[in-house]
């Protein structure tokens, strides 16, 4: 993992040292909440519906143990003893008083860990693959790259003011998990046939309230042209990009308006300024930092016990099929900790269970632990031999719910039980679903279906891309749900249809039955999946199971 | 036409706390909707959140919601003022938590 250099530290606490000066003068009267604001917020302070909230970063989605017990007294401590992990890998702490976060940011800077630009209009938080330097099917690790790309976007003073906030992840696996195509930019690792290393680069995509899909600007970048072609788009947006209208402002317009042909022809031009201005210094940080990311000793071992435990105990082997990954190292796995036990909030852990999710990874994971942009964490490196031993622990704290995938491993934002932006609830919308499914017991025959929820046209919730999307409106002061089909976050990324009319909150769960009722009916097989079969089918199937088969639904779907 | 002036309440958020906070006839902040003063008069509304306004180290974004009055105080008329007055519905936190709690004003 990498480590604070001096450079880091300092940094980090100087910037807490001002941050604790301006909540002074805030309390004190010196500040107007108007010059407070954005101070707060490029420190990741939001003020929400029913208190502050404070989103921290884990670059990356990476974690140690020592990270995680620190948020787990964070928790405990300043907070009410859970926090909410999110879609954009970070940890939100839902209820911090202002008096106390400086003290919070401190806690964070001994864990080498901050909530710098994770608000504000700054590159954000750089996402990467869950199971980055684990997966089989990887190229090459995306997590040093995108630890360059923090270090670079961090306080870039070209970058402080940019037409709006902007998000970059980064795969390095052709099976993309980084929802790289609903990103600002995305970087997919990929070689040429020379098999050299360097990276296809989709510019424009973002979901809200005008969904893209990215597109290609470059299909490969060499390592060595990655931060001067970054930094060109960026620079070349921040000229171009819509300030005039916060609904226009994301890249995604501006390429939409110029054209990708357009865009990429002025991204060449800047770069072919910046790119002598590179000297290979970055270059000489990246490969510091690929060696701090050198992987774990992997052991040999055998996977005996692991096999004797799924012949003989059900409930370990349905957990071990639907929550296992497989791993690049011989006798290893990849191990997802559900956050989603049905009827819970999606994403949240107490302190406690972080605290047990900590000593695992000490344990049995090689001090690592990942948090996914699906709301789950992840012990990247796990050997088989200790699964057993591992599975008793997760479920003894709770933590062994086996959905990785299923209709109840549902990504939801924390909508308007929270957001001061939402227009409806999510939680409770993702804790009736998956508390149906699970009375009806027929998780596994689905098999793997996604649904995202999102409380507003903000989409932090990605119902876009969800094969069954939600999306939680204000109609006429009543909370009403639309719901989309067809979308996929996947390298194979498209936007969701919408399906009709909306419905009311009582009405998603038997709308939900009703759509996967009709999916189990026609599905030429087992085998193919929800996704597939709405490939094959289209729309109208689902919609007629929607609307015209229920008879309270039928007229209003014929008048709109 | 205009649209009629609708009944309010001054409200906004506790700038250290950051929970819910609405105005009082006695010019105290309150953490409960049904002590919050009822404004019925538009000019008087108006007054009402410029008093408001110029308290801006104690309460942070004001503005005038929408209420109904009942015999036992304001009640919500849009459910994110009953979310605001309530608190999620996920845990027990927030003010309906608050509520059992003997200092809670």
């Amino acid at each position: 993992m990498y480590r604070y250099s001096e450079f880091d530290a300092a940094y980090v606490a100087k910037r807490n040292t001002e941050f604790r000066a301006q909540v002074e003068r805030r309390i004190d009267g010196a500040l107007t909440e108007d010059e407070f604001k954005p101070l707060r917020l490029m420190n990741g302070l939001y003020l929400q519906l029913h208190a502050y909230m404070l989103r921290v970063a884990v670059p990356y989605g990476t974690l140690d143990a020592r990270q995680m017990r620190q948020l787990a007294y964070i928790a405990q401590r300043w907070d009410k003893g859970y926090g909410h992990f999110t879609t954009r890998q970070n940890i939100q702490f839902n209820w911090p008083q202002l008096r106390d976060v400086p003290d919070m940011l401190d806690a964070l800077a001994q864990v080498e860990m901050h909530a710098i630009q994770t608000s504000g209009n700054t590159i954000r938080n750089v996402t990467a693959d869950h199971f980055a330097g684990a997966a089989a099917d990887e190229i090459a690790d995306p997590r040093p790259v995108a630890e360059l790309i923090r270090q670079w976007s961090t306080d870039h003073p070209e970058f402080q003011f940019l037409p709006r906030k902007f998000k970059i992840a980064v795969t390095g696996a052709p099976n993309d998990r980084a929802v790289t195509a609903a990103h600002d930019i995305g970087l997919r690792i990929v070689k040429n046939d020379a098999g050299e290393i360097g990276y296809q680069v989709l510019v424009g995509g973002g979901l809200g309230r005008t969904p893209m899909i990215g597109k290609v600007i470059a299909d490969y970048l060499p390592e060595a042209d990655l931060l001067p072609y970054l930094e060109a788009i960026v620079s070349v947006w921040n000229l171009l990009g819509r300030r005039d209208n916060k609904y226009k402002s994301r890249i995604k317009i501006t390429v939409h308006e110029h054209g990708i042909d357009e865009i990429r022809s002025l991204v060449d031009a800047r770069f072919a300024e910046l790119k002598p201005a590179f000297k290979g210094i970055d270059q000489e940080m990246l490969s510091e930092i690929r060696a701090a990311f050198a992987p774990p000793a992997f052991r040999e071992a055998s996977t005996e016990g692991y096999e004797a435990a799924r012949a003989a105990d059900p409930a370990f082997r349905s957990w071990a099929d639907t929550n296992l990954t497989a791993h690049r190292a011989p006798g290893y796995a990849i191990v997802q900790i559900s956050l989603k036990a049905h009827g819970a909030t999606p994403g949240d852990a107490t302190s406690e269970q972080m605290r047990v999710m900590a000593d695992l990874a000490e344990r049995y994971g090689h001090d690592e632990l990942r948090v996914s942009h699906e709301q789950n964490i992840v012990l990247p490196h796990v050997h088989k031999g200790d699964l057993p031993a591992l599975y008793a622990e997760l479920k003894r704290h709770g933590l062994a719910t086996a959905n990785i995938g299923r209709i109840s491993d549902i990504i939801a934002c924390p909508g308007m039980d929270y957001c001061a932006l939402a227009t409806a609830r999510s939680i409770p919308i993702a804790q009736e679903i998956a508390t149906r499914f699970q009375q009806l017991r027929n998780e596994e025959d689905i098999g793997d279906l996604k649904i995202k929820i999102s409380g507003c046209i903000n989409a932090c919730g990605h119902h876009h891309v969800g094969h069954i999307g939600i999306l939680g409106l204000d109609r006429a002061g009543v909370e009403n749900y639309q719901i989309t089909l067809g979308g996929d976050h996947t390298e194979a990324a498209s936007l969701g249809q919408r399906t009709g009319p909306g419905f009311a909150a009582e009405e998603v769960v038997p709308a939900i039955e009703r759509i996967v009722g009709r999916y189990l009916e026609l599905r030429d097989s087992a085998e193919e999946s929800f996704i597939e079969a709405y490939r094959r089918l289209g729309m109208a199937p689902f919609k007629e199971a929607l609307y015209d088969d229920a008879p309270e639904r039928k007229d209003k779907a014929h008048a709109a | 036409m205009p649209r009629p002036f609708t009944p309010k309440v001054v409200t906004g958020n506790a700038l250290l706390e950051g929970d819910v906070v609405y105005l009082a006839e006695d010019d105290s902040w309150t953490r409960e909707l049904s002590r919050a003063e009822v404004l019925t008069d538009e000019a008087h509304a108006a007054v009402r959140l410029l008093d408001a306004q110029r308290r801006p180290n104690e309460a942070v974004g004001v503005y005038l919601a929408d209420v109904a009055p009942e015999a036992e105080g304001p009640e919500p008329t849009h459910f994110r003022e009953e979310f605001r007055r309530t608190g999620p519905s996920n845990y027990f936190h927030g003010k309906q938590a608050q509520r059992q709690s003997p200092e809670f004003s």
